[in-house]
């Protein structure tokens, strides 16, 4: 289980969550959900696929509007946020894609360099090489700057999207299914990353899985999401306690007794 | 935030809805186009790469339809012409056919397909893979970096390479006028240029504006918005090309009455 991390401060939630409602047509994928992240915390969010797990951080990330319910982020309510507003916010919020999403016409250098030319026109360049040598270390992936994102393997390109991300400086973190289609090795490898970036970056997270393994080793709490509701949240004992026949089924699957 | 809800029950019928809202949406993309392009900052650098992209990319190809379209319209038109001993009119005819109709249809419909299929499927595959989301959560605008920039380039584009065309396919009908009747250069731009008005120039400009504007415009929105992974990357292409098409032939009749109507 995860250690204990000593940076959380409990007086302030980064993300507040009340009452969330989301459908896409018949189909209702969020039906009330509440959720606070602390500031230094990592949260897992755990369920089945289609659960609306990454809906809920596409939310958070103002990439899908909510039916109904209030996504405070950073203070700021993110559905009354304009676009200029939004983009402000997002530079503060990371959002870590499932397959990296990395631009494929573009060398990992160039992808890192990205967001930094558009979002920090001023920048030198000798400053801007110097932050891409900075997150390129913090993911240990320094060689590949002149790599395209097709010659990367899928935990490269995982771990090139985090960079990406921190690039940026974000507060917050959010990612969807960082372990997903990787063998156990690199996932233990993207899990130390996800803590590392968590002690050294001071970020809080959230971070959408299935993979209790990776529930285990980066949440300093746990919230299971069923049927567009939260059942259980807690640490790690606390949830896997539980007789919810869902939680049974996720311990019993993933053998991690 | 762009996201297109379906409604929980059709208002009238599934598919008449599904129309409306399409056109609806198509409407609002053209107009967050013309909100976007005003407003700094300006995408130059990425315009300059979309016009070499669509311009200088599509060289080749317009040199050789353009030449191929001129050199071959000549030889059709000539036996015609010489049962009537007419046969000094062919650059004339050529002139008022490639510069009127010829040149601006031409250009298009390569640029449909060539451009209009290679937008639609970057922009598709962006779309499937997350890219454009993660622009998006960049806080980097893709409307502005992605759409504006191509759309601006095809309709930058699309004129300059139609006078290209008009020039090369005159160079194809020059080519076999001087075989076939040893006419001087001096002679054949004097005799083709003798009844082309400044207004068949400039309706043909126009033309290739909006041609060039239809083009870039059909392609980002088919492309920006396709869904159904890999399978809407190849339909979001072939779709683009389609209905580029459809929109050029429509657009042509509708300009071409409206020249006539002036003239």
């Amino acid at each position: 289980m995860k250690p204990f991390t000593p940076d959380i401060d409990w007086n302030e939630k980064v993300i507040s969550i009340r009452g969330l409602y989301k459908s896409f047509g018949e189909n209702r994928v969020l039906q009330g959900v509440d959720l606070d992240l602390y500031k230094g915390e990592n949260i897992v969010v755990l369920g089945r696929s289609g659960t609306g797990k990454s809906v809920l951080i596409k939310i958070i990330a103002g990439l899908l509007k909510q039916d109904a319910g209030t996504v405070n982020v950073l203070g700021q309510e993110v559905s009354q946020l304009k676009s200029a507003e939004l983009r402000e916010l997002r530079l503060k919020v990371g959002f870590c894609f499932q397959h990296g999403a990395l631009y494929d016409s573009m060398t990992v250098g160039e992808n890192l360099a990205f967001p930094l030319t558009r979002n920090e026109p001023g920048m030198k360049r000798e400053q801007r090489e110097k932050r891409i040598e900075i997150v390129l270390d913090a993911v240990g992936l320094s060689q590949t700057i002149d790599q395209m994102p097709a010659e990367l393997s899928g935990g490269q390109r995982k771990r090139i999207g985090i960079a990406r991300t921190l690039i940026l400086r974000p507060e917050i973190m959010l990612y969807d299914e960082p372990t997903a289609g990787l063998d156990p090795i690199t996932c233990i490898e993207i899990n130390n990353l996800i803590n590392e970036v968590q002690k050294r970056f001071k970020t809080s997270s959230i971070i959408i899985t299935h993979d209790l393994t990776c529930a285990k080793a980066t949440g300093d709490k746990i919230a299971v999401l069923k049927d567009g509701q939260f059942i259980k949240k807690g640490n790690f004992d606390e949830v896997f306690e539980s007789d919810d026949e869902l939680i049974r089924e996720f311990y019993d699957y993933n053998f991690i007794q | 935030m762009e996201q297109t809800e379906q409604p929980d029950k059709p208002v009238i019928s599934k598919s008449l809805d599904a129309f409306f809202t399409g056109v609806y949406n198509i409407f609002k993309f053209i107009g967050n186009f013309f909100r976007e392009v005003m407003l700094p900052p300006f995408e130059v650098k990425e315009l300059v790469r979309q016009c070499y992209m669509v311009g200088y990319k599509s060289l080749a190809l317009i040199s050789l339809t353009g030449f191929i379209t001129g050199l071959v319209f000549t030889k059709q038109s000539r036996p015609s012409l010489a049962e009537f001993g007419a046969t000094s009119w062919l650059p004339s005819l050529i002139a008022i056919a490639v510069i009127r109709a010829l040149a601006p249809l031409v250009t298009a419909l390569i640029c449909a397909g060539k451009v209009g299929s290679s937008i639609g499927a970057e922009l598709a595959s962006m779309k499937v893979t997350e890219q454009i989301d993660a622009m998006e959560v960049s806080a980097i605008n893709p409307f502005k970096y992605l759409v504006v920039t191509r759309i601006l380039a095809c309709t930058i584009c699309l004129p300059i390479l139609m006078a290209y065309t008009a020039l090369i396919g005159m160079a194809g009908s020059y080519l076999d006028v001087h075989l076939n009747e040893q006419t001087t250069l001096a002679a054949f731009l004097q005799s083709a240029f003798s009844n082309i008005s400044f207004l068949d120039f400039g309706a043909s400009l126009c033309k290739a504006i909006i041609f060039g504007f239809t083009i870039g415009t059909v392609s980002c929105y088919l492309g920006y918005n396709a869904t159904q992974g890999t399978q809407g990357v190849g339909k979001a292409a072939n779709v683009s090309v389609v209905v580029s098409m459809f929109l050029i032939f429509i657009e042509e009749i509708i300009i071409v009455q409206l020249v006539n109507m002036i003239r």
